[in-house]
């Protein structure tokens, strides 16, 4: 496996041949084909591409190429004078973190390739060609933003998964909530984008590259700003804020809810396992330099378990089967980012690996059931369908076991290694993250008995008749495979009490720190090198596990809770939202964030649109139109001083010589005796005159 | 060789001149012709690209005759990398313009593609011109025909416009004149020899006072064109009423003339004067960019809105100039080469459902995907291309631009950045009123996708524009020479020989100091001080 660039190009070649000739051409057969071979060669490469970096020899622990030159170098200045340049290659790079993502997209991209060849089987011919073109074209940004070596070469994945969730989000075009909300998602992200572009320029003026490693390194060579606020910290707020866009996190979460009006296996890709856990890698990919601004990092991880506990609770009202799983993502999400702010890095990282498995998982059953029930999507409408599909309800019971954290499953792991090192780190965090699994264990566990328990209602009951049977292999397979995942990919992260090795956590180790170690280790602060404690000090082994049982606990207590509520007595719950009316009106309405947002920021930006617009046409045109009536009433004044004075005195002049020849006129008589007379009586005058005046 | 510019300028003019000769009844002879000079303007110009000379930081393919000695007026034209690429850009564009016009004009033929050849020739001549007098001249030229084009083909409101148009670009016209004969007297005052060479004052001293009036009067007539808030408001009405063909024209060049005055004349002419202006032009920017933005998002006109955007858009343009650093410079150019491409393709793409709709009410439209699956398709792209989507060409100028302007004042960079959250807000309602929903006027349910002829007038913009998206480094490495030259004169403190081709390997001192330097991938110089080949790399340079 030389050529990394060969990953990402194999789902373009995909998604141009499915865009360029499938649409007018393919069957559907055909179309769905075309891109589940794009997606599973990419798979297969990225296999070769892990095996080959895990032989690397001892020390070495990335493989770089550039491609070609992407921006030529061109002088600009730096802070430190005008010797810098600036170029950017087409450099791809593949360490641990990229490897990690890299078997996620691809992996569970082909599984849910696959998946949709029969959950879009019911879709005109062109439409399915569409579909999987933008599938396909969405896979190619993705690890084109999972392998970039540089932040300008992630930033086009970047925007570029936000376009294809754009056009999937609005697959279906002709439903207005469905191009709204296409609309809404990248315009939020485009805000997160304006701060992560201001935070690649400034990356740039501070350390001269744009190169990830690069950029780690000079960072570990800067002092850690834990007194004062300083350039690596307004770095990092700016890249965070970036991440809250992509990664659906306070404030810029309001998109992902709306996003699901895609079709299902999009929210599974997308708005799952891949696509919005890029803001948690990016900041995964600049640990060191996030482990340099401890303030952020702790803005990080406060925002990031707020967000998980904010959307664990709105999840506990949502009728609608994919609005649940949306908010647990953004929960989930919370999560990865509570572990980041830490300094577990690798812990949210085992999340997100963990999490792309069973919430996947979770969506695709949740698709099965949809796709049974004919596009019902509020579960008050179903109910009773664990018998009729068996296969949906096991592999389902299994992803809300394991997101729900019972052992051993992959959760488990994942979560509990997060809550470990919150305990260490910040015990608020810690109880907040806790408290948010409960409610995880709480609602997901709604989500299952409103769903497959209980006698049938509405859509499950109309019908009745026509019995909802289980899905077809093609996605009941990708369903148990996915299954499969999210019961053993919690194994290569066995921590230390429980007599592991924490497999992944040395494995992404070399990610997370910087190669030279500049400042001494005194100076350094929380940075990764501190997650040696987690595996390793047996003094806390101990702690661990009472931990590890007190979280176990928790997870059957919300279990138990949405058993007794929605299982045992089920007018409960509707007893509890009437006595809670105002706590529960203020969650079924998301705690009026969107309210709030439309009344602020999108009506105030369209009310200051339509009066610029105004004012646009009323002063500065206005003035234009000033200016020229002005001229116009300048020409008028001037046309009538030109017609009664200038041309009147020419005219009087004329007339006066005129009028005054016919005076004169008289006195041209002809006759000789006349001008002698005159003559006579002027030179008289003369005299006279001459003789009184002296 | 020494003819060629001349050859590229008049080619147009010598196809008008063969029109007048054709009888006005053979619309199709007059179609015919017009559209074959159209590409064969293109096919002379189309060398230029091959054989310029990316290492000479010299004016090239310069010819020199007297023109009117006693005042020391010269028919002296070359081009540089800016020129370079804004020549080609108009005859590229010019030939869609043509192309475009093939059904959509059905009056006064023969007129039509007269005023389009010979718009086409005033435009070339302007970038090529390198007398300031012949400049002025050729300035003038442009605004006649394009008066025409909007006053006899335009839609409803275009006597209006027109004039508007005219009168006010005219207005500019005239205090740039007075700038320009400012120059030429205190050139002889101070040199005692009469000249408009351009050449010849980019590397004159010219007394600060001089140029400080110099400079007001020169950003008037080039601040009118850009169009720079608060100037813009000719543009709204020019491109609503002007004819396809026209807006295209418009939105691709003929903006480009006031943003090209800046880099030709204002900066290495007056760098004094410029360095003072800077700050007051620079507000100017950010509201245009901001304020062009938020005005589009108001726009019930599909046109208006995008010549709304297009004031946001050139203000962006503009600011990268005032960066005053080769980075922000050469984003500027590369940028009103994307934004030709974006914008004249979305100008086209209006053009082809008026042409079947005859309105430009964009609550006319909805649901467009569904019939025009194509045509959703190529607008999709270029909408992406105009709000700066990465991997499309709209996004490196907007980065470079971004980029240098944030190393010379970092609050006007966070504003500036805005604009690209409000241009997604914008293109997007946009796309999504016109595109997305389901076809609820009757009169769009049968609308023709797009034919043979619209397809190709479209092909060329798309491969430009995934082009310089992905592999900008040919058009990049055009202007590099060029943005030197501005430089020495603007910023001198990036050196004589800012672009560098090579330079010194990081040692393992430097790497000790500045651990990043460790990952720069500068190419070692040989002795010759060119780049050294780099085994194993092979990277054709």
């Amino acid at each position: 496996m030389d050529s990394l660039w060969l990953i990402p190009l194999l789902p373009a070649l995909g998604a141009a041949v499915n865009g360029l000739v499938g649409i007018r051409l393919f069957a559907k057969r055909t179309a769905g084909a075309v891109a589940v071979a794009a997606m599973a060669a990419a798979f297969g490469l990225s296999v070769l591409a892990f095996v080959r970096l895990l032989q690397l020899p001892a020390g070495v622990h990335e493989i770089n190429q550039v491609l070609v030159d992407w921006l030529p170098a061109m002088p600009l200045a730096t802070h430190d004078g005008p010797s810098g340049i600036l170029a950017v290659p087409w450099g791809f790079r593949l360490d641990p973190l990229s490897a990690v993502m890299l078997l996620v997209v691809t992996g569970i991209g082909t599984i849910i390739h696959v998946y949709s060849t029969a959950y879009m089987a019911h879709e005109p011919r062109g439409g399915v060609a569409r579909f999987f073109c933008y599938l396909n074209l969405f896979c190619f940004f993705m690890l084109t933003l999972v392998l970039g070596n540089n932040f300008l070469v992630m930033f086009v994945g970047w925007e570029g998964v936000g376009l294809c969730s754009y056009l999937l989000i609005g697959y279906w075009y002709g439903k207005t909530p469905a191009s709204d909300a296409g609309r809404k998602a990248f315009v939020t992200n485009r805000i997160g984008d304006w701060a992560f572009l201001l935070g690649v320029f400034l990356i740039f003026f501070t350390f001269g590259t744009l190169d990830f490693r690069a950029v780690q390194e000079a960072a570990a060579a800067m002092p850690v700003e834990a007194a004062g606020w300083g350039v690596l910290s307004t770095i990092a707020l700016l890249l965070f804020v970036g991440a809250t866009g992509k990664s659906a996190q306070i404030p810029l979460f309001v998109w992902l809810p709306d996003a699901m009006e895609g079709p299902t296996p999009v929210s599974a890709l997308i708005h799952a396992a891949t696509m919005v856990t890029a803001g948690v890698y990016m900041v995964g990919r600049n640990a060191v330099l996030f482990s340099q601004a401890p303030m952020v990092m702790d803005t990080v991880a406060v925002v990031g378990v707020l967000t998980a506990l904010m959307a664990a609770t709105i999840a506990l009202v949502q009728t609608d089967i994919k609005r649940v799983l949306a908010y647990s993502t953004v929960s989930q999400l919370g999560y990865m980012f509570a572990a980041m702010g830490v300094g577990a890095f690798a812990a949210g990282t085992f999340h997100l690996l963990t999490h792309a498995f069973f919430k996947a998982l979770l969506f695709l059953g949740s698709g099965s059931v949809i796709h049974a029930l004919a596009g019902e999507q509020d579960m008050r409408r179903m109910g009773g369908l664990r018998r009729r599909l068996p296969i949906t309800y096991a592999t389902m019971l299994v992803g809300t076991l394991a997101i729900a954290g019972v052992p051993p499953l992959s959760g488990f792991f994942s979560k509990d290694e997060i809550l470990f090192r919150a305990f260490l780190e910040n015990r608020i965090v810690w109880a907040l993250a806790a408290l948010t699994a409960l409610l995880t264990a709480f609602y997901m566990f709604r989500l299952m008995a409103m769903t497959f328990f209980g006698g049938g209602r509405g859509a499950t009951a109309d019908a009745g008749s026509g019995r909802p049977g289980e899905s077809p292999a093609a996605m009941t397979g990708p369903l148990i495979a996915l299954a499969a995942g999210a019961v053993l990919a919690g194994f290569i992260g066995i921590p230390g009490a429980l007599g592991g090795g924490n497999a992944i956590e040395h494995f992404l180790e070399p990610s997370f720190s910087a190669s030279l170690p500049v400042v001494p280790p005194a100076a350094a602060g929380p940075d990764a090198s501190a997650g040696h404690a987690a595996g390793g000090a047996p003094a806390s082994d101990g702690l661990a596990l009472g931990l590890m049982l007190f979280s176990v606990a928790v997870a059957g207590l919300g279990i138990a809770g949405a058993y007794r509520v929605y299982v045992q007595r089920p007018g409960l719950a509707a007893v509890l939202a009437e006595r809670f009316a105002a706590p529960h009106r203020l969650l079924t309405h998301q705690y009026y964030v969107d309210a709030l947002y439309d009344a602020t920021v999108v009506n105030g930006t369209r009310a200051t649109g339509r009066a610029l617009a105004a004012v646009d046409r009323r002063v500065v045109d206005g003035t234009v139109a000033g200016a020229s009536r002005l001229t116009v009433l300048g020409a008028w004044v001037a046309s009538l001083t030109d017609r009664t004075l200038v041309d009147g005195l020419v005219n009087l002049l004329g007339w006066v010589s005129q009028e005054g020849s016919f005076g004169f006129r008289r006195l041209q008589t002809g006759l000789v005796q006349n001008y002698a007379l005159l003559m006579l009586v002027g030179i008289v005058l003369f005299v006279g005159v001459y003789l009184v005046v002296r | 060789m020494s003819h060629y510019l001349s050859l590229i300028l008049f080619t147009p003019l010598v196809g008008a001149g063969l029109l007048l000769f054709v009888n006005r009844r053979h619309e199709s002879v007059i179609r015919w012709i017009a559209n074959a000079v159209a590409l064969a303007g293109f096919a002379v110009s189309l060398p230029l690209w091959f054989i310029y000379d990316r290492t000479s930081p010299a004016y090239q393919f310069t010819e020199r005759l007297p023109w009117i000695p006693s005042i020391g007026a010269e028919y002296f034209v070359g081009i540089d990398g800016f020129s370079l690429l804004l020549v080609l850009l108009t005859t590229l564009m010019g030939l869609l313009a043509m192309v475009s016009s093939w059904t959509a004009i059905r009056e006064r033929v023969k007129e039509y593609y007269i005023c389009l050849l010979v718009l086409q020739a005033g435009m070339l001549g302007a970038f090529m011109a390198l007398d300031f007098l012949l400049f002025f001249v050729f300035w003038e030229v442009m605004l006649v025909p394009m008066y025409f084009l909007i006053g006899v083909w335009g839609s409803a409101n275009r006597l209006y416009s027109a004039i508007k148009f005219f009168i006010y670009t005219l207005v500019g016209s005239v205090i740039l004149l007075l700038g320009i004969l400012a120059l030429y007297f205190s050139y002889r005052a101070q040199t005692g020899v009469y000249s408009f060479d351009i050449t010849a004052y980019q590397q004159f001293g010219f007394d600060p006072a001089v140029q400080w009036w110099a400079f007001l009067a020169l950003f008037i007539g080039f601040a009118i064109k850009v169009p720079l808030f608060p100037f813009h408001t000719w543009l709204p009405d020019a491109h609503t009423d002007a004819p396809t063909a026209g807006s295209v024209i418009l939105a691709a060049v003929l903006l480009k003339m006031g943003t090209y005055g800046f880099i030709r004349f204002s900066l290495p002419i007056l760098p004094d004067a410029t360095h003072q202006f800077v700050p007051y032009v620079a507000v100017l920017c950010l509201v245009g960019v901001v304020y062009g933005a938020l005005v589009a998002m108001a726009q019930q006109d599909w046109k208006r809105l995008i010549a709304y955007s297009s004031v946001s858009h050139m203000a962006m343009v503009m600011l990268g100039l005032l960066a005053l650093n080769p980075v922000g410079i050469t984003g500027s150019i590369l940028q009103q080469i994307n934004h030709g491409i974006s914008t004249g393709a979305l100008f086209l793409l209006v053009g082809v459902v008026y042409e079947r709709r005859h309105t430009r009410e964009i609550a006319e439209y909805g649901g467009l995907s569904a019939v025009m699956p194509v045509y959703a398709t190529v607008f999709l792209v270029m909408t992406m291309s105009s709000i700066g989507l990465p991997a499309l060409n709209g996004f490196i100028g907007e980065f470079l631009i971004l980029q240098g302007v944030f190393v010379a004042h970092k609050v006007w960079a966070a504003v500036a950045a805005s604009g690209i959250v409000l241009g997604a807000a914008y293109m997007l309602s946009l796309y999504q009123r016109t595109m997305f929903g389901t076809v609820t006027n009757p009169k769009n349910d049968g609308l023709a996708d797009l034919g043979g002829r619209e397809l190709l007038t479209f092909a060329p913009l798309i491969v430009l524009a995934v082009w310089i998206g992905l592999y900008p480094k040919p058009f990049l490495d055009r202007l590099a020479t060029s943005v030197d030259r501005v430089i020495a004169r603007v910023s001198p403190e990036y050196g004589p020989h800012a672009m560098v081709e090579c330079g010194a390997a990081p040692t393992a001192e430097t790497a000790k100091t500045n651990p990043a330097a460790a990952f720069l991938t500068a190419v070692p110089c040989g002795p010759d001080g060119k780049p050294l080949p780099q085994p194993g790399t092979g990277a054709p340079r």
